[in-house]
């Protein structure tokens, strides 16, 4: 046979080191975009609690920043943001956890086949839509039910958010409970186990770091969902666990003060950074918590 | 000898391919037997069908019966899930729940409504002692059963399919994934059970079957070409196909 001639390893390495200095700048682009990000954030929010003490923003119960006398309690913002959770999370969780139950092990492959996209679209819908949706379709009907709703109200703009976020709960939860072997599956009904107790019993706790961290990650897109709520939700910052009122979240409150006239560098352009400061940290806390569980119980299945 | 279970005229299809061929067999209480064959002709299949684990399966259909206590299986008067309870099976790769020791021997027992503590503590010990595992995990007993090693993870399903107390227990090339140590004590285990269950194993190794069964079906294509006592098979093949099968000429 002839003798074959191999190429110098030269050329190739020097290929190697180049791509080695692009992955990294480009990496590393992100991260100092992140850092700016949040360093601009931290810089006026330290401005602002020159102003306002911190306890004042963390504990007072009254937000008018911008009529007199203006008050800086964020509280009545948490609590709107944490209303329009609690409904999403009522609709989201147990309707996604349904359907990713019935796609991974009830619907027949067909089904399957047909449904997960359609599923999936839900994701796609911006959430402009939504909200138009929650103001033309959902409020009236709640209003039909309950005539002293106002037209703008959390329980509307809830449940929109939580038809949203249906498809990450059902997607991720359902991606981990496929990836759960049918030799285990197999395992309990050879054991004589039914069905709902194979699902109850293997599929869910062996899948569970997934589905947890997927209502965590469902929460997160809530408490950050702005479009929805500034639409639907109203704008008057409330300290109510009534659903049927209109209330105002943390980025409903940024949305109006960025569309406004406040002027450049007045203390009520500043409570924007420190709201936005506070919405940061929750979801960065979140998003923790989320990977932390992925981590922990992460099996070795 | 008294039949456990009787197969007749057998077929077996995966949509349009027809995987077992007019299978007949009967399978004798107290005896290990063994079906041997090349990958891919239908031992496995045969195997699941025993206790209806190709249910799970899209699109299969089976023609025949297969009797046991006088019923067949694929009746309307067999439930699938008793069936499983009497017909245990373990699998190629060991696959105990991420549940403790404790909770995966008696996983079947709860389902059935068997909650005393006394009698589960009793059968967790039991059966760990029965499968040669006591020694080795007494002490970590509610721990998770994913820090076993893979031969202890295969012997504790075998103690959580002998814990329903089973009259077949089916094995499907239970050794395939284990190093030739652990293969060795779950075939001291196999005999050793023999003495209280039937079980009906799929290996890949001749060798295995020569040394365990006492029956030994050799299939091809999804024909059973021979089935006789292993003996017979291994010295005194009555088939040619059979005989290039066992002295290593094909498979």
């Amino acid at each position: 046979m002839r003798r074959i001639e191999f190429e110098g390893k030269e050329r190739m390495n020097r290929l190697e080191k180049a791509v080695k200095i692009i992955l990294t700048t480009l990496g590393l682009i992100s991260i100092f975009t992140t850092i700016g990000i949040i360093f601009s954030l931290f810089e006026e929010t330290f401005m602002f609690f020159k102003e306002v003490s911190i306890v004042e923003f963390l504990t007072g119960t009254k937000w008018t920043p911008l009529i007199e006398p203006t008050h800086f309690g964020v509280l009545p913002l948490v609590a709107g943001t944490m209303l329009i959770v609690v409904i999403a999370g009522l609709i989201s969780i147990p309707l996604g956890l349904g359907s990713a139950i019935y796609l991974s092990e009830y619907a027949p492959k067909k089904v399957r086949k047909f449904l997960k996209p359609i599923l999936e679209v839900l994701a796609g819908v911006p959430s402009i839509v939504y909200g138009y949706f929650a103001l033309t379709a959902i409020t009236p009907l709640i209003r039909n039910i309950f005539p002293e709703t106002s037209v703008y109200n959390a329980l509307s703009a809830g449940i929109a958010v939580g038809i949203m976020t249906i498809p990450l709960v059902s997607s991720m939860s359902e991606d981990a409970m496929m990836a759960v072997p049918d030799s285990l599956r197999n395992g309990a009904y050879a054991l004589g186990a039914t069905k709902l107790e194979v699902t109850k019993d293997v599929v869910i706790p062996t899948a569970m770091s997934s589905i947890v961290a997927s209502f965590i990650l469902a929460i997160s897109r809530a408490v950050g969902e702005t479009m929805i709520v500034a639409m639907a939700a109203g704008s008057t910052p409330k300290l109510t666990i009534n659903p049927l009122e209109s209330i105002q979240t943390m980025t409903g409150y940024i949305v109006q003060i960025s569309m406004g006239d406040v002027p450049y560098g007045s203390l009520a352009y500043k409570t924007l950074f420190a709201v936005g400061t506070l919405l940061f940290l929750i979801t960065f806390i979140l998003n923790v918590i989320s990977r932390h569980f992925v981590r922990k119980y992460r099996r070795a299945y | 000898m008294e039949p456990i279970l009787s197969i007749r005229n057998l077929n077996f299809y995966y949509g349009e391919h027809k995987a077992l061929k007019d299978v007949n067999m009967d399978i004798y209480k107290n005896n290990v037997t063994a079906f041997i064959g090349p990958s891919g002709c239908g031992k496995s299949t045969f195997l699941r069908t025993l206790n209806r684990m190709n249910d799970f399966i899209e699109n299969v259909k089976v023609e025949g019966n297969i009797i046991y206590e006088g019923k067949d299986i694929y009746s309307k008067e067999m439930e699938p899930v008793e069936l499983r309870r009497r017909i245990g099976m373990v699998f190629q790769k060991p696959n105990p729940f991420p549940k403790t020791i404790y909770e995966n021997i008696v996983y079947g027992l709860r389902k059935n409504g068997v909650n005393k503590k006394e009698v589960l503590d009793e059968v967790v010990e039991k059966t760990l002692k029965a499968v040669a595992l006591y020694d080795e995990v007494k002490d970590k007993i509610h721990k998770s059963a994913l820090e076993l090693s893979g031969g202890q993870q295969q012997r504790l399903c075998i103690a959580r399919a002998i814990a329903m107390q089973p009259d077949v227990v089916l094995m499907d090339e239970p050794t395939s994934a284990l190093d030739p140590i652990s293969t060795m004590k779950i075939e001291e285990l196999v005999l050793e059970l023999k003495k209280d269950y039937t079980i009906i194993i799929v290996t890949h190794s001749m060798q295995q079957a020569a040394r365990i069964s006492d029956y030994t079906a050799f299939f091809l294509n999804g024909e059973v070409v021979e089935y006789d006592e292993t003996s017979k098979i291994f010295s005194n093949p009555r088939d040619k196909r059979t005989e290039d099968y066992i002295t290593g000429r094909f498979g």
